[in-house]
């Protein structure tokens, strides 16, 4: 047997957000020591869904298996969250409905491509408390919006980022596309977005006319 | 009726069955309709998409947001279950180690295989496409014309309903008036790059997909279907008004618990099984067909998943429908005296000729296409409009370099949000975060677009599938072992799709995100491989000459008269069209053909 998994993205939209997905991930996967080896990188405990879980059940984070983060990694995880995606006039953080929570679901989950994010989020989530207390002598969480927005903006743009910033913007960006997943997927992310459809309709109109205006197709 | 188990199976029937899928329900539907006794195998589970579809379920209630893993790889609400590119205990080989010559199999063990999650693109072969070497010289004709399929498109697109338009294209059919449903409108996305692809030459018309966008005329229909045969009428306007129109929201992949689209589980099961002639064993994993001392096939053996045990059931006539390649496996597995090597294998060309589709594809961003009106794109679930082959004309002169053609797929807009929105936007946004990052993805999302290639292949010699001399699945049974080759053929058109998907996303002002393909490294070509498309066919060739084929023109094997491809295996080209269709009616045309053998009591 010499085959190997790819995971086949049927739906062509699907297909673009992971083609969008797999090229950031693939800079995130150029591990970079960021700071010292932690406890909680070993390998996580659960077993995955299985080839034929229940499609109709809702989940939610450690329904299926054990989560990592401890409380103090939880509240760097959430301050980040809301960091990348803060309260704004039309939406709420990403930390206040829970991101944190589904990207520890995500580096505690048994499968290959989130156990290769694994180290990278914790020993990031690491560095950048760190970085924090050696900055501003304050956790991460404690810190105010600018003195997080000194540390964001050295690690938030790789191509940017000054040498000894590499492994950690490597980090930010892979963290930043799981808040973004996190986020865009719930109800208020939805609705941050504009995104009116899953929801039955009599007939389907195509593009009102101010969209073909907009176009110059009207 | 019933879906039973082993021990429940009966000692008379007329036909065994094995696979559920396209080919499998078409063949089934077809002959209990008329009044034949079908046993039908699968070797997944019973499933029933009207209670196991998540159809609104958004991704946030999914584990990992519905990300793809190794248990459910199209995504967690693909209606796949126990499938994919690898298969727990059912290994199957590569004979080369190269990454280029790889086949990739997907499969899907469950009731209805992979129509529960298929694109729905339900596309004709042209009259072209049925003599491919007597235009260009090239692989092989199929031993009759697009004449003789025809009247079968029309009636698998009346019973299963299939949305589109006539235009009149060259090598692209028309079907006759009231056949097709009417197909939706153009999204947003589509109408401009129809706006761009028309200036350049490239037609964009609506694309014809298993769809319902209005409910199925139950009136009329069955009388069309099966003039003379009041009952099947009856079976079939009860079936047919119980099926909704697509009410325009939630992806096709996911199926459709209101029946809108075309899923074997829904469509051709149900009638099949209302006609009280159809029993299925589920979990049933067929390892070989049977031979009487007359060498007529008289069943199957197969494992019993559930209790491990091996079981034999006895029937007048084989149809396999396994999918192209699990059906090339049953028959090499099925040694006998008569046949050493394999099961209607005198030509020595059981396996052989397999084809996929080439792929080729191209992402880019549309600025156009940033801060539009928010309103709803759900749409069909699926595409609506795509651009069938348009330079017939060049290539027959030779101007392409290549010399068969491709359609596109494409798409983009406002979907459902998923995992990957959001991600990956750094070029655009030098890295943002905070609430101007919140901004930027407002301001891109919805304006992603994809091209996808879908071209043909041509047969060779250097792909094809044969019985593994070593390795076995859980059961013991012997595992296939692929050989895959692209010809220049092949890599020149995919060159040629990304080329021109390249000039479309510059004609509507767009960036191409990902590798650009003019600057791709050497040695790496922009051709998906083999099996990746799963547009898997061939295997066992039909023609009008037994020492060159292994399907006579009625799909049946030229050594065992009672034995039956239905899936597939006998296609001896596969056209850029997508192959769902034409399975669909070439398994009606043979089981017709069996059926009139049933009658004459040949065997």
């Amino acid at each position: 047997m010499s085959t190997t998994p790819h995971y086949s993205r049927l739906d062509r939209r699907t297909a673009v957000k992971w083609m969008l997905t797999a090229a950031a991930s693939a800079v995130a996967l150029g591990r970079t020591p960021l700071g010292a080896a932690m406890a909680g990188a070993a390998k996580p405990a659960g077993k995955g869904y299985g080839t034929d879980p229940d499609l109709m059940k809702e989940y939610k984070p450690g329904d299926l298996w054990p989560l990592t983060l401890s409380d103090a990694q939880r509240r760097t995880a959430a301050a980040l969250c809301a960091a990348i995606i803060p309260a704004d006039a039309e939406s709420p953080s990403a930390a206040s409905v829970g991101v944190h929570d589904f990207i520890d679901e995500w580096i505690s989950a048994p499968y290959p491509d989130q156990q290769r994010d694994r180290p990278v989020v914790l020993d990031g989530l690491a560095w950048i408390d760190a970085e924090a207390r050696r900055r501003f002598s304050r956790d991460f969480a404690d810190l105010d919006e600018h003195q997080a927005a000194a540390i964001c903006d050295d690690v938030c743009h790789a191509p940017d980022a000054k040498p000894e910033f590499a492994g950690a913007a490597k980090f930010f960006a892979r963290y930043r596309d799981l808040t973004a997943g996190g986020f865009y997927t719930t109800p208020v992310g939805m609705k941050d977005l504009k995104y009116i459809g899953n929801t039955p309709l009599p007939e389907f109109k195509g593009p009102p006319p101010e969209v073909l205006q907009k176009l110059g197709l009207a | 009726m019933p879906i039973i188990t082993s021990s429940q199976a009966k000692l008379d029937y007329d036909v065994i069955v094995v696979g559920s899928g396209a080919g499998g329900g078409q063949t089934a539907y077809t002959l209990t309709m008329e009044g034949a006794k079908v046993l039908m195998l699968e070797a997944g589970r019973d499933y029933d998409p009207v209670k196991e579809t998540p159809m609104f379920q958004d991704n946030s209630v999914a584990p990992l947001r519905g990300a793809g893993t190794p248990d459910k790889q199209a995504g967690f609400y693909d209606a796949t279950v126990d499938g994919g590119w690898t298969l727990s205990g059912e290994p199957y080989t590569n004979a080369s180690e190269d990454p280029a010559r790889r086949f990739e199999w997907w499969r899907a063990r469950m009731l209805g295989g992979r129509t529960n999650h298929w694109a729905r693109h339900a596309l004709r072969n042209g009259p072209y496409d049925f003599k491919p070497r007597s235009r260009d010289g090239l692989g092989f004709d199929w031993p009759f014309g697009y004449d003789e399929i025809a009247p079968y498109y029309d009636k698998v697109e009346m019973l299963i309903g299939v949305y589109g338009e006539n235009n009149g294209l060259e090598n692209t059919p028309d079907s006759p008036p009231g056949v097709l449903q009417p197909p939706p409108k153009a999204r947003a996305s589509e109408l401009l790059a129809k706006d761009r692809m028309t200036k350049m030459g490239i037609p964009v018309i609506p694309i014809h997909r298993a769809v319902l966008t209005q409910r199925l005329d139950s009136e009329n229909l069955p009388a069309r279907l099966h003039p003379g045969n009041p009952k099947a009428q009856r079976v079939l306007a009860k079936a047919m008004s119980e099926r909704a129109a697509c009410f325009w929201a939630t992806p096709c992949h996911r199926g459709c618990s209101i029946r809108a689209n075309y899923q074997s589980t829904t469509v051709h099961l149900p009638p099949a099984l209302d006609t009280g002639n159809l029993d299925i064993v589920p979990n049933a994993m067929v390892r070989e067909v049977t031979l009487n001392a007359k060498g007529l096939a008289d069943g199957v053996i197969y494992i019993d998943k559930v209790t491990g045990r091996e079981c034999r059931v006895k029937a007048r006539a084989v149809a396999l429908a396994a999918s192209a390649c699990e059906s090339v496996r049953v028959l090499l597995n099925s040694k006998s005296a008569q046949f050493p090597h394999g099961l209607a294998n005198s030509s020595g060309l059981v396996g052989k000729y397999i084809l996929d589709t080439v792929g080729g594809s191209l992402v880019g961003q549309i600025p156009l296409l940033e801060n539009l009106p928010p309103h709803n794109e759900d749409g069909a679930g699926g595409a609506h409009v795509y651009s069938p082959w348009w330079l017939y004309g060049d290539q027959l002169a030779g101007q392409l370099g290549f010399a068969r053609g491709y359609h596109i797929e494409f798409g983009g807009g406002r979907g459902l949000p998923g995992f990957g929105t959001g991600a990956g936007i750094d070029r655009f946004t030098r890295g943002s975060y905070g609430r101007r990052y919140k901004e930027e993805v407002r301001r891109y999302y919805g304006t992603i677009m994809w091209f996808s290639g879908r071209g043909e292949m041509i047969p060779n010699e250097g792909s094809f599938c044969e019985l593994d001399p070593v390795e076995k699945d859980k059961w013991g049974i012997p595992v296939l072992r692929f050989s895959w080759k692209w010809s220049e053929h092949e890599v020149r058109q995919a060159r040629h799709m990304t080329k021109t998907f390249a000039e479309i996303i510059a004609a509507m002002g767009g960036k191409i995100l990902g590798a650009d393909p003019s600057r791709r490294r050497a040695g790496r070509e922009p051709i998906e491989n083999g099996g990746r498309v799963i547009h898997e066919v061939g295997g066992t060739i039909i023609g009008a000459d037994p020492g060159k084929s292994v399907t006579d023109p009625w799909c049946r094997t030229w050594d065992v008269k009672n034995l039956y491809l239905t899936d597939g295996a006998p296609f001896a080209s596969n056209a850029d069209k997508n192959p769902t269709l034409t399975i669909m009616a070439l398994a009606w045309r043979a089981a017709d053909h069996l059926l009139a053998e049933l009658k004459k009591g040949s065997f």
